[in-house]
């Protein structure tokens, strides 16, 4: 599998991408998709964290099945990784993050992505993490729900360490819920934003102008 | 003139909190950055605002 890799994506990518570490905080639609698709690029090591069991509410988004019903997030979306990625190495923590043991929960990872459910704790996260951890990028997700059009999501870059993706508006309280394709648009700018950080110092043709 | 989220703004003097206060934002759904810095909740009230400086102001809508 590394060397199918290594052809896809390059060895110098695949040797930058084996030795990161990722973390997912919040593994709803966007932390599950966010997950699968970062260990499919090859991405060595991911933190995983959230409280929550699987219920059949989130099957219509999230990458859990039917049969894991009632599991811990945490372990099912450690299961379905392993199946996709053997290789890959996965921490996981079955707690809410706080501001209290953020910093903990999340040494290490050169890339935190935040892909939590509610707007108060998006705040959160981002304070906590861009007050704390100032070396590590930071990639937040904010408005995503609904059936708007799939270019108002988009990628911004609000500080050197600090990335926004969403379309800002869509507020999961006010209107239709989330439905899948627009929350996966929303996980696919953040794995992406993920991975051309992880990349940047490869100074790869093209990639980096945003 | 303060630039917050790209637009040019009066605002030197104020405090960031009078200014998030009167533009209506809901402090517990933000993050904000100064010059590309975050700034700390508890130095809103502390902080106040200077020609030059550029702001962006986050504000975060549920949905994950």
């Amino acid at each position: 599998m590394r060397q199918a890799l290594k052809e896809r994506q390059g060895e110098a990518l695949q040797a930058k991408l084996e030795t990161a570490c990722v973390a997912v905080c919040g593994l709803g639609g966007l932390g599950s998709g966010i997950a699968v698709m970062l260990a499919r690029a090859g991405v060595g090591r991911l933190i995983l964290i959230d409280f929550d069991t699987v219920d059949v509410t989130n099957l219509h988004r999230q990458q859990y099945k039917a049969n894991q019903v009632g599991l811990y997030k945490t372990e099912a979306l450690a299961h379905n990784l392993k199946e996709i990625a053997p290789y890959l190495t996965i921490e996981t923590h079955t707690e809410k993050i706080t501001p209290d043991n953020a910093v903990a929960l999340l040494q290490g990872a050169e890339v935190i992505c935040e892909a939590l459910d509610q707007a108060q704790q998006k705040a959160m996260l981002a304070n906590a993490v861009l007050e704390k951890l100032p070396g590590a990028y930071f990639v937040a997700a904010s408005g995503m729900a609904g059936l708007g059009p799939a270019n108002h999501i988009r990628t911004r870059r609000i500080s050197d360490h600090f990335y926004l993706c969403g379309d800002t508006v869509s507020d999961v309280d006010s209107g239709m819920g989330l439905v899948a394709p627009r929350v996966m648009l929303c996980a696919a700018h953040q794995a992406l934003a993920a991975l051309r950080i992880l990349a940047r110092p490869l100074n790869i043709t093209n990639i980096m102008e945003d | 003139m303060v630039k917050i989220n790209g637009t040019e703004q009066p605002l030197e003097g104020q405090t960031l909190a009078a200014y998030l206060h009167g533009a209506g934002y809901d402090v517990t759904r933000i993050a904000v950055e100064k010059n590309g810095v975050i700034v700390p909740k508890d130095r809103y009230e502390e902080t106040i605002l200077e020609a030059g400086d550029s702001l962006e102001v986050v504000s975060f809508v549920g949905g994950g």
